[in-house]
């Protein structure tokens, strides 16, 4: 689900976008770090190839077809940082070129479906991918990288003060998990048709950083998913637990807090402050991503030794 | 192609389209956050936008109707949390849900409309966006008419040879995985021949940019005008109308 | 005189196991053009993929006097410029002056100056009205003719070319034939056309599943391997 730029309210978007931007850009770096701009048209080509790949059908059932979403397929083929950044690429033109998801509301798309998405994917290929467990893992993967993207994106909406009654959210959620089980059968389906043409485009599972990380990742996603379903199918109860132990009153306190029945607060409040502080969020993302470039950019030259190897 | 009509109206002379790239993004992103800051309970700064972003495309050349109609991409989703939003029982976000995401389309298609993708995305990165990401939407954008075509193709064959519809579903399913298959070994094929290619023509792990930005004094002027133009418009809630 | 190419024993075997060249010996001389043939599959691509070191191979391979290590890539891959078979591939820039000053700029040359080069080459295969567009909307032989000037804009000492008459038209054939008649380089040009081999080059290469079975004169070796459709044999059948 690509959110479109109008839905979010301004501390949603603004959030999505401070935790967004720094996110990616050290992902795009560790993928910068391994091969310099020589991945970058193979990773290209495989955004397009996700764009592309979205033309065929695959029948899902009563009648209906679903697509690959690509999240898990990019992240067992060209490792989960590539797939963040090629993720990112899709979702940065599907904004500008296909109106397809907002240009403010990029941040939160690129958390849900590049960030959190792909993350999902990984972990349970990650735990899993080798042994008798695979298949499965690969399912759990597909499967995730939807549930947890479309939960994300549906608390945010609900976030930010769109209203749905009961039954619609509880549509929604079953909609949202028919996708998330299609694109788990999808991605095996492609997985295994890719492997019988050449194994050596499926990457095994590799440890990403150390196992400590991935434990609270795996806890972190398990709680955000967990959280967003909960979110989703009684916003009140968010709500009334929130004024239960006096979120609500901080994050008021905070920033005029984001809550439905507060937005009106919100907007009553200056409008040139609000704008102010949209703007001074903008820039403050744009020095905290330049800044965290320079520093590690730093730190790579002093700390590398003589990179010989060019080629892949 | 969507995107084919978007290059070419990319491609005019207007003053808009001779502007440097980064000013015209924050112009752009500057009218974005006046409309997600807009409440929902007034008309009079939707209106404005609605004057800015058409005179914009009118100035610049662009086919009006076509920029509108395009636009309309995102209505079908809108209109859905709209109605929703109108059954329970608050009209006036969904009108502003209808409004904010047709006018932020037709923002975004005003500056893809005036700006080639190579010089937004040069933009873009001197903007700081992190180059990788840059470079890979560019390659993206590059073969994403190939590759698409190849999809066509592939699909037009698989029909012509009573293809992948009419079995049962799980064949029809696994047929559908092998020509995604297919289509990845395609793709992967494309890009270690791409690979090759730029080897070849002494490529050493850095694109070196052919044409630099220069900001002019006529930019700087466009963006203060668009910056100001933007608060105006956004003022106008406050003005009580 | 001393060869700017030389070849002996060369093998190689793709990822899959495929065998693509089992024992190739080759030379060539400075100034000189030579005609590579052979069927679909024989290991021509595979072939000339390793005069600039983009795969290796076990064997010898020398350009220019400098055995193809990874120490002496940079240098050999500004003497030997290759046009590849699959166009789409060569033009991966935004647009054709992109792609065309993407060699030169790659050399080190100033930004301006790699404009020229660039204009330059365009001229001289006839492509300078398509400057600003877009690869994808050029034709199959505008195509082949962008990606050849962005190899003759790194003028390179050899030049390779991959089937470089596929789908151009018979004027563009003839014209392409008349260009690189008159670039002083020495050429490699992989054929299966062949009034371009015969116009073109006074020797010929023959290929067959990745070694070289014969080398000479064109004219016999076209008879030899019995390449050429015949007009009797190319008559359709009487109707009636
Ligand atoms: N990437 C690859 N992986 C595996 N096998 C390959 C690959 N590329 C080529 N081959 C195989 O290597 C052999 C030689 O291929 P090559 O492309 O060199 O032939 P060619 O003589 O250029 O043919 P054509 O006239 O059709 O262009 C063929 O059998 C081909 O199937
Ligand atoms: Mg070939």
């Amino acid at each position: 689900m690509h959110i479109p730029d109008g839905f979010l309210s301004t501390p949603v978007w603004l959030t999505l976008n401070a935790v967004g931007a720094p996110a990616v850009g050290l992902l795009a770096r560790r993928a910068q770090r391994e091969s310099g701009d020589i991945k970058a048209p193979l990773l290209g080509v495989m955004g397009a190839f996700v764009f592309a790949a979205q033309m065929i059908n695959f029948p899902v059932g009563m009648g209906t077809s679903g697509h690959l979403v690509g999240s898990a397929l990019l992240a067992y083929t060209v490792g989960p940082a590539a797939a963040a950044v090629v993720m990112t690429a899709i979702l940065a033109l599907q904004a500008l070129v296909f109106q397809d998801g907002g240009i403010l509301a990029l941040g939160a798309n690129v958390f849900n479906m590049a960030i959190v998405g792909v993350m999902a994917a990984y972990l349970p290929y990650r735990q899993f991918g080798r042994g008798r467990m695979r298949t499965f893992a690969i399912f759990l993967g597909g499967l995730l990288s939807v549930l947890t993207a479309a939960c994300l994106a549906l608390s945010e909406l609900l976030l930010s003060g769109v209203r749905m009654p009961g039954p619609v959210v509880t549509v929604s959620l079953g909609l949202i998990l028919v996708c998330a089980v299609a694109e788990g059968a999808i991605t095996v389906a492609v997985i295994r048709a890719i492997e019988r043409v050449n194994a050596g485009w499926i990457r095994g599972p590799e440890a990403m950083g150390k196992p400590a990380l991935g434990f609270i990742a795996t806890a972190a996603l398990l709680l955000v998913t967990l959280g967003g379903l909960v979110a989703s199918s009684s916003p009140d109860t968010l709500e009334s637990f929130a004024e239960q132990v006096g979120i609500a009153d901080q994050a008021r306190s905070l920033f005029e807090t984001p809550f439905a029945d507060y937005q009106a607060r919100f907007f009553e409040a200056d409008w040139l402050a609000q704008a102010a502080a949209g703007l001074a969020g903008l820039a403050l993302i744009f020095g905290l991503g330049l800044g965290l470039g320079k520093l590690l950019r730093n730190r790579r030259a002093a700390g590398r030794p003589a990179n010989a190897a060019g080629g892949d | 192609m969507h995107h084919v009509v978007l290059e070419r109206w990319s491609r005019g002379g207007s003053f808009l389209h001779a502007r440097d790239p980064r000013v015209k993004i924050l112009a752009a992103l500057a009218i974005l956050v006046a409309i997600a800051t807009t409440p929902p309970q007034t008309a009079a700064p939707f209106a404005a936008y609605a004057i800015l972003l058409i005179g914009a495309s009118a100035a610049s050349g662009l086919p009006v109707s076509g920029v509108l109609a395009r636009a309309a991409v995102v209505l079908p989703f809108s209109a859905t949390f709209a109605a929703i939003s109108w059954v329970s029982g608050d009209p006036e976000r969904a009108a502003a849900l209808v409004l904010k995401s047709y006018l932020s389309a037709t923002a975004a298609l005003v500056l893809i409309g005036t700006t080639p993708m190579p010089k937004l995305l040069l933009g873009l990165e001197k903007l700081g966006a992190p180059r990788m990401i840059v470079l890979v939407a560019l390659f993206l954008y590059r073969y994403l008419f190939i590759v698409s075509e190849q999809a066509q193709h592939m699909l037009q064959a698989a029909a012509a040879r009573g293809g992948l519809f009419g079995k049962a579903r799980p064949l029809r399913f696994r047929a559908a995985g092998g020509a995604v298959a297919v289509l990845f070994g395609h793709s992967y094929q494309r890009a270690v021949g791409i690979h090759r290619a730029m080897l070849s023509r002494g490529f050493e792990g850095r694109l070196m940019p052919a044409s630099a930005l220069a900001l002019t004094v006529t930019d700087a002027l466009f963006l203060g005008g668009a910056l100001v133009l933007a608060f105006a418009s956004r003022l106008s809630a406050g003005a009580g109308l | 005189m001393q060869p700017v190419v030389e070849v002996s024993g060369l093998r190689f075997r793709y990822d899959d196991g495929t065998a693509a060249l089992q024992g190739v010996d080759f030379h060539l001389f400075p100034g000189e053009t030579v005609a590579l043939f052979g069927a679909n599959g024989s290991g021509k691509t595979t072939f000339v993929l390793h005069l600039n070191g983009v795969l290796t191979g076990e064997g010898r391979v020398v350009v220019c006097g400098m055995p193809v290590t990874k120490e002496n890539l940079t240098e050999i891959r500004r003497r030997v410029g290759i046009v590849f078979q699959e166009a789409d591939e060569q033009l991966f820039m935004p647009t054709v002056l992109d792609d065309v000053s993407f060699g030169p700029l790659n050399l080190g040359i100033e930004p301006a100056a790699a404009v020229e080069r660039a204009k330059s080459a365009l001229g001289d295969v006839g492509m300078l009205h398509a400057l600003d567009k877009a690869p994808y909307h050029l034709s199959a032989g505008e195509k082949r003719r962008v990606a050849l000037a962005g190899v003759l804009a790194m003028n390179p000492e050899i030049l390779i070319l991959d089937e470089p008459t596929t789908s151009l038209d018979p004027p563009g054939r003839r014209d392409l034939a008349r260009l690189l008649g008159r670039l002083p380089q020495a050429k490699i040009i992989v054929t299966h056309d062949a009034w371009l081999a015969r116009r073109l080059a006074v020797r010929s290469v023959f290929f067959e599943g990745g070694r070289i079975m014969g080398d000479g004169a064109t004219d016999e070796l076209l008879k030899r391997f019995d390449w050429e459709c015949d007009a009797a044999e190319a008559m359709p059948a009487r109707l009636d």
